[in-house]
């Protein structure tokens, strides 16, 4: 044994064992079986015909991981530069809503999105829909929010926010500070600092923040359920549905689970692939 | 390196002790019934008094729908002792054997139940089921959203309601208004049939007719006046009625569901004895009245149902409005142009799930 604390990781091995590792060996066996438990291909024949809800789910997750990252980059890079004090409000306030259920987290967007909800009824009173209509020469008397991709966007948005800031965070706030007085003796100005040495040096962040935005941001089914009505079909939803909705058929469902997977992996090697040859060049 | 692998061993051991919960002596020292029905299905105060009673613990779950029921007592997931499926869901599990046949002399509320909700079609010799609840499905419609008066089918796939409907997210009720908008039965195994229904709630999908696919939401979107109208079952059209009085409820010229929701015992239960307690007690009159003031769905209790009028009035003091009595227990001419599910073929329930999948992409 190379190490004598490595006994230490045994239980974690073995829950890796029961919970990842098995689970995932079951998928493949229903993947490639029957209804009556013979040797298959026919689960991912059926595969080109749900072309549309891949297309859509990893559209939707690509979206709401640029918008995270687009919002969540900023943020993390000012909250490094305030004083300790406000780090820590700050980080609470970031934390705040994790605190509380995801689902009722997202049931309550439905209520501020609804035709009739509480947003609507705020444009109402101030006279934004009365503006909009007499610009337009429309006869609305709501915005439509809910039910559309835009809706569950901004539900992945608002969910997964936080596991983009907190990893780019972490990140930024234990950078070398005498890397970056190093870069300014050199004669780089606030910019190039933080486009040649800030940036390059914070990217392991910003791709633990992409994985960790991205991947539950594809497989989720139930903020497209509820923000998208049912309309806006995505593979969480599609997988959910092969086992504990209408249709009851494992065997599609670890077929679309399996693809899905397999897709995310390669998405994320290619761009861990990506990620570590910019960190060379910039090493050059 | 073999005390370790004795250790993992070890704790793999412990680790499935711990997850199967080690039933086995539990048993003697506590009664206990697992009970799985729908969310917002039952007056939660019936359940402690039926535990302060018999001193037997009632593990109270829920499951979504029947569909989402079916999958937990498949993948093993559900460890139930009582169920409350519906119908069509009670003929496929009698089908599949994973029913218990009760031993009805230790249910003699069972008496009390009117023969008209007795030797129905998915359990036609009484062998399996105590019916539990019965009533209608329909269209509810907000009278301040709509010009019209709604009677028919027609108006869950009309252009004109585009965004303001709401479609059940459930492929029996689903495809039943198509066909029955279609002047078929809702029971039909004719292909051509199914694929015409389907065709026209895809159509209505495609032209932005329904705002949403809803399950539980629809109480939400209703009351808050978000949506014009939903297909749903009438006892619960009562419960929103409660906070939005311009909601109607009409169970559509072309005929509707009625349904029965039962309770079985499954074929591996572990407390059959406490089961059926507890399924003679929710029989009784007093549980029937208790669960219809609550949840709104019409009991099979014979004396419940006529006696509920006079019960609502001690309660609230006040008559109970006959128009809403009539939609919670449907008189004899509504019903008599409703049909019950019958369980589908298999070939049937498989199209049935492939275009219901085909209509979410």
């Amino acid at each position: 044994m190379r190490n004598k604390l490595s006994r230490f990781a045994i239980p974690y091995v073995v829950w890796m064992a029961l919970f990842v590792v098995a689970p995932i060996i079951m998928v493949v066996i229903y993947a490639f079986t029957s209804a009556n438990g013979g040797f298959t291909l026919a689960n991912f024949a059926r595969m080109g015909t749900y072309g549309v809800v891949f297309v859509r789910s990893f559209k939707l997750a690509l979206i709401a991981t640029a918008i995270c990252l687009l919002i969540g980059y900023p943020v993390s890079y000012m909250l490094s530069k305030e004083g300790d004090r406000f780090q820590r409000i700050a980080m609470v306030l970031i934390m705040l809503p994790m605190w509380m259920n995801f689902l009722l987290r997202t049931y309550s967007w439905m209520s501020i999105l609804e035709n009739n909800g509480l947003l609507n009824q705020f444009f109402q009173k101030i006279g934004v829909i009365a503006a909009y209509n007499s610009i337009f020469g429309t006869n609305i008397k709501y915005f439509h929010m809910i039910g559309t991709p835009g809706a569950v966007v901004l539900g992945m948005v608002y969910n997964y926010l936080p596991f983009m800031i907190l990893p780019i965070y972490s990140v930024i706030i234990k950078l070398d500070h005498s890397l970056l007085e190093a870069a300014r003796d050199l004669g780089a100005n606030t910019f190039n600092v933080f486009r040649r040495v800030i940036l390059p040096l914070s990217l392991p962040g910003v791709l633990s923040g992409i994985t960790m935005v991205f991947v539950p941001a594809v497989s989720t089914f139930a903020i497209s359920q509820m923000l998208g009505g049912g309309t806006q079909m995505l593979l969480g939803d599609l997988i959910e549905q092969q086992y504990m909705g209408g249709a009851y058929n494992p065997h599609l469902g670890a077929a679309i689970s399996l693809v899905m997977m397999i897709i995310v992996v390669v998405c994320m090697w290619v761009m861990n692939r990506f990620g570590e040859g910019e960190e060379q060049a910039v090493m050059l | 390196m073999k005390k370790t692998l004795a250790l993992a061993l070890a704790m793999m051991m412990a680790a499935t002790m711990i997850l199967t919960g080690c039933g086995g002596n539990s048993d003697t020292e506590e009664r206990v019934v697992n009970v799985c029905s729908w969310g917002e299905y039952i007056d939660e105060s019936l359940i402690d008094e039926f535990e302060e009673q018999t001193g037997i613990k009632v593990n109270y779950q829920t499951a979504e729908s029947n569909e989402a029921l079916y999958s937990l007592l498949k993948t093993g997931a559900g460890d139930y002792d009582v169920i409350v499926p519906s119908d069509y869901m009670i003929a496929r599990l009698i089908d599949e054997g994973m029913l218990a046949e009760l031993d009805y002399s230790n249910i003699p509320n069972y008496a009390l139940i009117d023969d008209q909700y007795k030797g129905l079609s998915y359990d036609p010799d009484n062998k399996y089921t105590v019916p539990y609840t019965w009533g209608t499905l329909g269209i509810i419609y907000n009278t301040t959203m709509v010009d019209e008066e709604i009677t028919s089918w027609d108006a869950m796939f009309d252009p004109k309601y585009e965004g303001n409907v709401l479609m059940i997210r459930n492929s029996r009720d689903a495809l039943a208004a198509a066909l029955l908008d279609l002047g078929y039965s809702l029971n039909t195994t004719d292909e051509s049939q199914i694929r015409e229904a389907y065709d026209l709630l895809k159509t209505a999908k495609e032209n932005g007719v329904y705002q949403a696919f809803v399950m539980d939401e629809v109480f939400q979107k209703m009351e808050g006046g978000n949506a014009a109208i939903a297909m749903y079952y009438a006892g619960d059209y009562l419960t929103m009625l409660e906070n939005n009085e311009d909601l109607a409820f009409v169970v559509p010229e072309e005929g509707s569901n009625w349904f029965v929701d039962a309770m079985c015992v499954l074929k591996n239960a572990q407390h059959k004895t406490e089961a059926e307690e507890w399924i003679n007690f929710i029989a009784s009159t007093e549980s029937n009245l208790a669960n219809m003031d609550y949840i709104w769905y019409a009991s099979p209790n014979a004396e419940a149902l006529e006696q509920y009028p006079d019960y609502y009035a001690e309660e609230y003091g006040e008559d109970l409005d006959q128009d809403l009595y009539e939609i919670m227990a449907a008189p004899a001419d509504v019903l008599a142009r409703c049909e019950l599910y019958v369980n589908l073929p298999s070939d049937t329930l498989t199209l049935y799930n492939d275009l219901w999948t085909e209509l979410g992409i």
